[in-house]
């Protein structure tokens, strides 16, 4: 097969003349400011609070302090390993990071910069097929983050009531779910896997299961960044909120 | 003569349609050594493109279905000028090949209970054509292409074949060349089973591809094979007519069988206006009665889905008489009738096809259709049973054998004649190489006064095959194409010598690699010899009657209508004689008296 | 009527792209005008095609970069002026012009696992319900185009990788036997190493360039790489099969 390398290096890199570097640059960056963020939220890098009132930031939901962790530690840690696995072998970031960062390939019909090519055969990549354990993980945590977002309707001393934060939370909740229901494990465990639908009125059920996943699946990508963009923004909020640089909208007096 | 690639087989088959890959399954299955030769790449051929489905009287809708209906539509559709055998055979044996197929993995679309969904087409009683959407060809051919590969036996792709050769009056194997190369390869085979597909190139106006130039349908006669019907040339009513491009690209009769419905320039269905005595009795003279056939299929049904010489003379009437589109065409309607979603479900392939190509979506606005050249019903004679033709060893299969169809064929009689027949003549071909203790031989001699032949447009001429092949369309076009007289064919056969004569002086640009200049040069020797044969048969039948209409014999004619005519080349040229029909025993004539 | 400015990769290897001129009218397609060019001006000029409406996938070219049908793509598409580059597919060896030598996908599929089905109803009948074949059907509409095998960096870049990768087009075909609802073939069959599944990295080229519109990355190759994972790497899987046996069947 060497003769078509030689006339694929002849004919240059790639010859598309639309701007075709413009998503992978756009969403390695937009990844990128994400993963420096939570590293220094979710080490809590300058002891930030990442509580205020009835909102905990979802890096930390649900919340584990025992005593005998160091000062410096942060219980994010015991956290953020499910969603960073999580999304770390999501189909989807897969494919963006391959693109943004491993070059391999930055966009379709464009030569990429490595000689060598084993895709996700190999260590570390055959990892990679861990994902519907990180996806068992990930559904433990919706009900979790529902959870917190009803509990940020309840002030303690207080009671019921809503805030700008309550509001976001909610939002969050919802999006991670999405996020998690489109995932295409969970689309294979549903009713993927099945070769027949129509066997039994359990399979019947599962294919419904099937299209409902395969709705949210379809646009796995939009609820993947979304949910991303969600988790930093509450983040972010509570913690302004927690260090008194902006003040929370809401229906308490207490706070 | 320099040393030549030879290949030995018992059977060789020319074609990798439906027809060639079902031929090459049986043979190899009946323990032939098989070689399978295709002039484009495997799964391309022309099968690819059909799109309405398959025609077996299966019963899976309407159980009132049977081989004995199928059989009378299919005569009928014909004008009775079928081979009632092959029609019988073609009848009784659909169902179980189309099963065959889903076997094989092809998966049809379903009934509510499972079993394999038919849809209605023209000229069938009842829904009877087995489908996947509108993409029914490709289910077949991709079908057959995946349990060939598996089945042992050689495939030449890009391959062409010029010439079948002969030992004494029996065939020895075929010289063809490599169109990558251009190097020739010679085959040495017991039996040749001929399954070239159509000639629709011959037409300015057709729904085929470059590969229907009746290469097939030449190579027989100049192999001395008797030619049967070659003037019934099937006008598809509805090719796309705009933009002029995409001119004869195929319309579905699905589009039809789902409820769309033609209409003129004034919105009028003017189909009602053209309905024949022969199929009065069970199609509907008025709207509200059409319209309530497509729910109640006890109705009589719609004039829109008359046989196709029926509908596409209509519309070339209608346009005729000023009454067609601002392109020269009918309005096909279905966006009125159905909800975008029924459209894009059941028609996924007509919807892009009209998007794409056209700029129209065709669940919101009509298409705009015309007649195109589709099909061959005359080809090769051949024996009922084992397809055999009148040359011993040469057999046929496909569209390029004659009988089956008549003068019309109804639409999906070709994919399961495809099967029927090329399964037939699989297990024929087979049996008569391995009754043959040895190859029959070649003559050196024929082998390199072709291969130097074949050379001969590279060199000092002046003419451009591209423009003589237009020309060639251009004449059979106008002059022998849907309404012949004898004068206009007199003239084309003036023009056909003439551009014989200028094929002489033809010029290639290039070398012998993979080069369509020089492609198409060779095939237009094919190309004029079965213009010449259509248009002298047509000059005989002095009638009109199916794919055939003389305005100077308007209407049809009880002595034409039992005889089939016969073309025969010899040393003189093409010899036109007329042969009766074989005849139908009398249990199968008490079908018609009804 | 307008000219289009083409550039078209003339020869073999040791070819060149030359610069044409062709009139074109309203309506047409790439394919048109390269026939025309042909007809014209260069009659030697080597290009595959056969149905002239995207049913028949042989007339896959690179235009403008990009992998896609000639016969699909709509003059109406470019900026009027603009120059037209037309290349042949780059991922296989190139044999002239346009035409490109695809043989290696006819040979990957000959490695395809066949089809057993289970044996028919009692009345001759395969019974096999629309929701069952709807996914099916999706992956039985490929035209062979072969362009999502071009697109594939796994081989485009790395052709040593065409030993032990099939590419998309065979992973729709592995998935159309996969998820049969009445094969038999053990589930290993269409998941095996042999194939190259994880080659793939799921950047999705080949389905946003397939023409037919399949969804290959996400209801052929990942539905695949899961059943993978369900025979190869799933130790809950393995222990439920250890413990209750089963697992060859499908
Ligand atoms: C657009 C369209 C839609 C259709 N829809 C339907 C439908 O819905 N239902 C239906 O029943 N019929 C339909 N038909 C008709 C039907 O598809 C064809 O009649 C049928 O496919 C012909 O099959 P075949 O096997 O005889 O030949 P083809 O499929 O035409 O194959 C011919 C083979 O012969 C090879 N060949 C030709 N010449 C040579 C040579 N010189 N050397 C080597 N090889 C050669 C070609 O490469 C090719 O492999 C349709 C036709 C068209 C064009
Ligand atoms: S998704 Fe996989 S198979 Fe498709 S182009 Fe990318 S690497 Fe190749
Ligand atoms: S899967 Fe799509 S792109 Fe690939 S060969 Fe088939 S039709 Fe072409
Ligand atoms: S695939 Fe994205 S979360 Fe599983
Ligand atoms: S010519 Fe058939 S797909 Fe383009």
């Amino acid at each position: 097969m060497a003769q078509a390398t030689e006339v694929q290096q002849r004919y240059g890199k790639t010859q598309r003349t639309d701007r075709w570097w413009l998503e992978p640059v756009a969403l390695g960056a937009g990844f990128l400011i994400f993963v420096i963020y939570s590293t220094v939220s979710g080490f809590n890098v300058g002891n930030w609070h990442y509580e205020a009132g009835p909102y905990l930031s979802p890096f930390f939901e649900p919340l584990i302090n025992p005593s005998w962790t160091p000062e410096w530690f942060s219980p994010a840690i015991f956290i953020l390993w499910a969603p960073l696995g999580f999304r770390a072998t999501c189909y989807y970031y897969r494919r963006m990071y391959y693109r943004s960062f491993f070059m391999s390939p930055m966009a379709c019909a464009v030569s990429e910069p490595a000689k060598y090519y084993t895709g996700e055969s190999k260590f570390p990549f055959i990892l990679m097929n861990s994902h519907r354990f990180f996806l068992y993980v990930a559904l433990l945590f919706i009900p979790v983050l529902w959870y917190g977002a009803a509990k940020s309707f309840w002030m303690p001393g207080e009671g019921l009531g809503i805030g700008v934060g309550s509001i976001i939370l909610v939002a969050n909740a919802f999006l991670l779910m999405m996020f998690t229901i489109g995932c295409n494990s969970l689309r294979h465990i549903v009713g993927g896997g099945l070769n027949c639908f129509s066997c039994t009125n359990f399979t019947r059920t599962r294919r419904k299961m099937w299209d409902l996943v395969t709705v949210a699946n379809e646009r796995h990508k939009a609820w993947a960044w979304a949910s991303l963009v969600s988790v930093g923004v509450s983040d972010l909020y509570i913690r302004l909120v927690a260090n008194g640089a902006i003040t929370d909208i809401n229906t308490w007096t207490t706070f | 003569m320099a040393e030549i690639e030879t290949h030995d087989y018992d059977v060789l088959v020319i074609g990798a349609g439906g027809a060639g890959l079902r031929a090459a399954v049986e043979a190899s299955a009946t323990g032939a050594r098989t070689g399978l030769v295709c002039k484009s790449l495997l799964g391309k051929a022309h099968t690819v493109m059909a799109e309405g489905g398959i025609a077996a009287a299966m019963g899976n809708v309407y159980s009132e279905d049977n081989w004995q209906v199928h059989f009378r539509d299919t005569m009928r559709g014909g004008k009775m000028l079928n081979n009632w055998r092959m029609a019988q055979l073609h009848a009784q044996e659909a169902p179980a090949r189309v099963m065959e197929l889903e076997e094989w993995g092809a998966l049809f679309d379903r009934t509510e209970d499972g079993r394999i969904l038919q849809r209605d087409f023209g000229g069938h009683r009842y829904a009877r054509l087995a489908h996947v959407g509108d993409r029914t060809g490709l289910e077949m051919i991709r079908t057959l292409q995946q349990h060939a590969v598996h089945r042992g036996m050689d495939v030449y792709q890009e391959v062409t074949v010029n010439r079948l050769l002969k030992d004494g009056d029996r065939i020895s194997g075929a010289l063809a060349y490599y169109r990558e190369s251009g190097r020739m390869v010679l085959f040495r085979a017991k039996a040749v089973i001929l399954a070239t597909g159509g000639l629709g190139k011959v037409f300015a106006i057709t729904s085929n591809s470059w590969e229907g130039t009746g290469d097939g349908h030449s190579l027989a006669m100049q192999a001395g094979a008797d030619m049967i019907d070659m003037e019934f040339v099937q006008f598809h009513p509805t090719g796309m007519v705009w933009p002029p491009s995409v001119r004869g690209i195929l319309v579905t009769e699905g589009v039809r069988g789902d409820g769309g419905t033609l209409k003129n320039a004034s919105g009028e269905r003017f189909m009602f206006n053209y309905i024949p005595s022969m199929f009065a009795a069970e199609t509907a003279d008025t709207e509200a009665e059409a319209d309530a056939w497509y729910e109640d299929r006890t109705k009589r049904r719609t004039p829109d889905l008359l046989p196709r010489d029926e509908v596409a003379r209509a519309i070339n009437s209608e346009v005729k008489a000023g009454r067609g589109t601002p392109h020269g065409g009918v309005y096909l309607d279905i966006a009125s009738r159905r909800s975008s979603e029924y459209i894009k479900r059941r028609l996924p392939s007509m919807y892009h096809q009209f998007m794409q190509l056209a700029g129209v979506d065709i669940t919101a606005g009509p298409m705009e259709v015309g007649p195109t050249a589709h099909y061959a019903m005359g080809g090769v004679k051949v024996d009922a049973e084992t397809a055999a033709t009148t040359v011993p060893g040469l057999y046929a299969a496909g569209e390029v054998a004659g009988g089956m169809h008549g003068s019309n064929r109804l639409g999906g009689n070709s994919l399961s004649d495809l099967v029927v027949f090329g399964r037939r003549a699989g297990e024929a071909a087979a049996q008569y190489a391995l009754g043959l203790s040895t190859l029959p031989s070649v003559s050196e001699g024929e082998i390199a006064e072709r291969s130097a032949a074949i050379l001969k447009p590279f060199d000092g001429g002046k003419e451009n095959p591209y423009t003589l092949h237009r020309e060639l369309q251009d004449a059979m076009q106008e002059e022998v194409g849907i309404i012949r007289t004898n004068s206009e064919m007199q003239s084309a056969l003036g023009k056909i010598d003439n551009l014989r004569e200028r094929l002489g002086h033809v010029q290639v640009e290039g070398n012998i690699q993979y080069n369509p200049g020089w492609h198409l040069a060779l095939d237009m020797e094919h190309m004029l010899l079965v213009a010449e044969a259509i248009t002298r048969a047509a000059v005989e039948r002095k009638e009109s009657r199916g794919g055939h209409t003389r305005d100077d014999f308007p209407g049809p004619n009880a002595d034409f209508g039992k005889v089939n005519v016969v073309v025969r080349h010899t040393a003189g040229g093409l010899g036109v004689t007329q042969e009766p029909l074989p005849q139908m025993p009398d249990e199968l004539k008490k079908l018609f008296e009804e | 009527m307008p000219n289009a400015h083409l550039k078209v990769w003339r020869g073999d290897t040791g070819g060149a792209y030359v610069d044409y001129d062709v009139e074109y009218e309203e309506g047409m397609v790439v394919l048109d005008v390269v026939h025309r060019l042909q007809a014209t001006q260069a009659g030697d000029l080597a290009v595959r095609w056969n149905c002239k409406a995207g049913k028949c996938g042989s007339c896959s070219a690179e235009i403008n970069g990009k992998p896609v049908l000639q016969c699909m793509t709509r003059m109406e598409t470019f900026i009027p002026g603009e120059t037209i580059t037309v290349a042949p597919l780059k991922t296989f060896p190139l044999i002239r012009d346009l035409v490109t030598d695809v043989s290696w996908n006819y040979r990957v599929a000959e490695t395809m696992p066949e089809l057993k089905l289970s044996a028919p109803d009692a009345d001759g009948h395969r019974r096999m319900a629309q929701i069952d074949i709807d996914r099916e059907q999706e992956f039985r509409k490929c035209i062979e185009c072969y362009i999502c095998q071009d697109v594939c960096h796994v081989i485009r870049d790395h052709p040593e990788n065409m030993e032990k990768f099939a590419g998309p087009r065979f992973f729709v075909q592995l998935a159309n036997v996969s998820m049969h609802p009445l094969d038999q073939n053990p589930a290993k069959a269409t998941v095996s190493h042999g194939f190259g599944l994880d080659y793939c990295n799921i950047t999705k080229c080949c389905t946003d360039v397939c023409p037919e519109g399949i969804h290959i990355t996400d209801n052929a190759i990942i539905p695949l790489k899961e059943r993978r994972v369900d025979e190869y790497y799933d130790p809950v899987k393995a222990l439920v099969r250890k413990v209750f046996g089963g697992g060859d069947k499908k």
